[in-house]
């Protein structure tokens, strides 16, 4: 166990944004569940209760009659608000009081560094390049994450759950957005950061980074294991594998987004085109741990090979 | 005939000698000016009723719900906010305060970064030298430089949780899908606010970054010259949107020009007029989105009505 390697990577100045965030988004986390928790149970009560929905405050948080509704934005906002700029102000000094921002030697390019990563937040990006060729990890993924985030108000039909944390009222929405934000996006990170080292080579924490290791990865085609050797061949086995692939996740995809008998109510609610790129963009989104499995479990580099592109 | 007025006034004066009447001002000064004087400077104790200060605070300040709203409404830069608001929704676990953070770092980011542009030149051979004068002579520069970098990557955390809340609290629901998309592109803008920064010190460190980061820019498809199509559609290192992006096909002087001009003035702007809609539609869309009174199955058969339905 190499303890100095991996205090070197977790206290470099530009990591500890990363190394910050993780313990940042655990206790959000919490703190988004303790209240979808209180909200759950107060939603349970009302449900078994009508009369009591009626007159009920509808919140988890005390309310007691004659108070008032609303209240003075000042003083009650903008002291808070004044509260939260001297507290990141403070924070923001002793920051920089004890941590210098890194400044490395001056550019050079005949001094190719090794690694060479991106600044933390695209190390995502740069962590999908091992498993996707470039113009899918850097351009097609990213343009999908903004266009996908964007589409969400529209494609979420589900009325309840706006205004307040809930997790029994929107079990897929939720789990959707935590896959994608914690497993796909900031784990990945994580990756990136702590484990990726030399060459982009994989080394667990607490392995000494080693500039002269070798990996002998064999990876495969997945055409090659089949023994289909032509480019017209592999072109078109590589589509139907992907059409299956297509069918198959959509297939799978309804299942679970029917699964419910909430869920089908708001399966109804959907039109045809809300469904459709709702299912394109959870296929997509998909097919990265799909991808990573396929890399890990089965060496396999390329599903569909072609003369201009390979995926 | 004003003047003749006048003379028939001082008519009854008029032979008075000039010694006579510069004795009558002399005692007119020896006891107007002091009592004058005098009611002038009490008049100062109560300085809310001086001509400067009702021209700059148009409402009086004593604690009362109307003026409360007036502080707000009647300053530009609090108007921002309605009068009143939701009795919850200055609870810190409902609104985690991530939006409001992300301005004001926005805010921390513009004030240092204007500092630091007084000491910096986007040139291959001051650049790096900037860096190091900042770091070594210029007082309070390695404060100054440690607070933009750290700022900047407080920044992204404080986006990302952000949206994390908003889509946690559904609040990117109906009337707010727009705003959310507005969002969005504000989370793009500052990932690359932060990346054009990257590059500025011309450090080893900002130019792989950015190497790697425009390399995947030669992979585009249609556009650039190593991605699918790209060749066949006449794209060369020379000409496909890297070269753009870089003013040239490697990371050299062009491209540390470009990235300061996009990171000091033409993303800023950008992202400020996304702020601007941002914040006008938080309002205009009813206000932050809640706490909201939590809605039950029976009520969600219903068809919404407007804003209002959304919030309390």
């Amino acid at each position: 166990m190499d303890w100095h390697q991996l205090w070197e990577i977790v206290s470099a100045p530009d990591n500890v944004p990363i190394v910050a965030l993780i313990p940042l988004l655990a206790f959000y986390i919490y703190l988004a569940w303790r209240q979808a928790h209180a909200n759950d149970q107060l939603i349970d009560q009302l449900e078994a209760d009508p009369a009591l929905a009626k007159t009920h405050y509808r919140k988890a948080w005390p309310f007691k009659p004659g108070w008032q509704k609303e209240i003075h934005v000042w003083p009650f906002l903008l002291r808070i608000e004044f509260l939260a700029a001297i507290i990141v102000t403070i924070v923001l000094m002793v920051w920089s009081i004890t941590l210098n921002a890194p400044l490395e030697e001056p550019a050079n390019p005949n001094l190719t560094m090794n690694p060479a990563k991106a600044p933390w937040y695209f190390l995502g990006l740069q962590e999908m390049l091992v498993y996707f060729d470039p113009w899918i990890a850097g351009v097609v993924m990213p343009t999908l994450i903004i266009i996908g985030l964007m589409v969400i108000p529209y494609i979420d039909t589900n009325p309840k759950g706006s205004g307040y944390y809930t997790w029994k009222q929107r079990r897929f929405a939720i789990s959707t957005f935590l896959f994608g934000f914690i497993v796909l996006w900031v784990s990945m990170i994580v990756i990136g950061t702590i484990i990726r080292g030399p060459g982009w080579m994989w080394f667990w924490p607490g392995v000494t980074w080693d500039h002269n290791r070798l990996v002998f990865e064999v990876n495969r085609d997945l055409p090659d294991i089949f023994g289909i050797t032509g480019r017209t061949a592999k072109a078109i086995f590589g589509a139907i594998v992907m059409g299956i692939y297509f069918v198959g996740a959509w297939i799978g995809m309804h299942k679970l987004i029917t699964l419910t008998h909430f869920n089908k109510k708001i399966y109804k609610r959907m039109s045809l085109l809300q469904y459709s790129i709702m299912q394109v963009f959870l296929i997509l989104m998909l097919l990265l741990p799909v991808k990573i499995l396929l890399r890990h479990v089965f060496r396999i580099k390329y599903i569909w090979i072609t003369p201009w592109f390979n995926i | 005939m004003p003047e003749e007025n006048g003379n028939g006034k001082n008519g009854k004066n008029g032979r008075v000698g000039l010694a006579e009447r510069v004795k009558e001002d002399l005692q007119a000064l020896k006891t107007e000016i002091p009592s004058k004087a005098k009611e002038q400077i009490e008049g100062l104790k109560d300085p809310t009723k001086t001509q400067v200060y009702t021209s700059i605070f148009r409402h009086k300040h004593d604690d009362t719900p109307r003026n409360r709203a007036l502080g707000v409404l009647s300053n530009v830069f609090l108007h921002l906010h309605p009068a009143k608001i939701n009795r919850d929704a200055v609870r810190y676990s409902y609104t985690w305060g991530m939006g409001g953070i992300t301005f004001y770092l926005f805010v921390v980011l513009t004030f240092t970064g204007v500092l630091l542009m007084f000491y910096y030149h986007p040139t291959k051979v001051q650049a790096f030298r900037d860096i190091l004068y900042l770091e070594h002579d210029v007082p309070f520069g390695k404060l100054l430089r440690n607070m933009h970098r750290w700022a900047a990557h407080l920044m992204v955390i404080a986006v990302w949780l952000h949206m994390f809340r908003v889509f946690l609290t559904g609040s990117y629901k109906k009337p707010r899908e727009f705003n959310w998309n507005i969002g969005v592109l504000l989370l793009v803008f500052t990932l690359l606010l932060s990346f054009t920064g990257y590059l500025l010190p011309d450090d080893q460190l900002g130019f792989w970054a950015v190497t790697v980061g425009t390399n995947m820019a030669r992979a585009t498809p249609l556009l650039g010259h190593e991605g699918p199509f790209g060749p066949q559609l006449g794209m060369t290192p020379y000409n496909d949107v890297r070269f753009g992006l870089l003013g040239g096909s490697i990371v050299d002087a062009n491209a540390l020009l470009r990235a300061y001009i996009w990171h000091c003035i033409g993303i800023p702007i950008v992202a400020s007029v996304l702020m601007i809609v941002h914040f006008w539609r938080v309002r205009k869309d009813g206000g932050i989105s809640g706490p909201a009174p939590v809605m039950l199955q029976s009520e969600a058969d219903k068809p919404r009505r407007g804003p209002k339905a959304a919030g309390e």
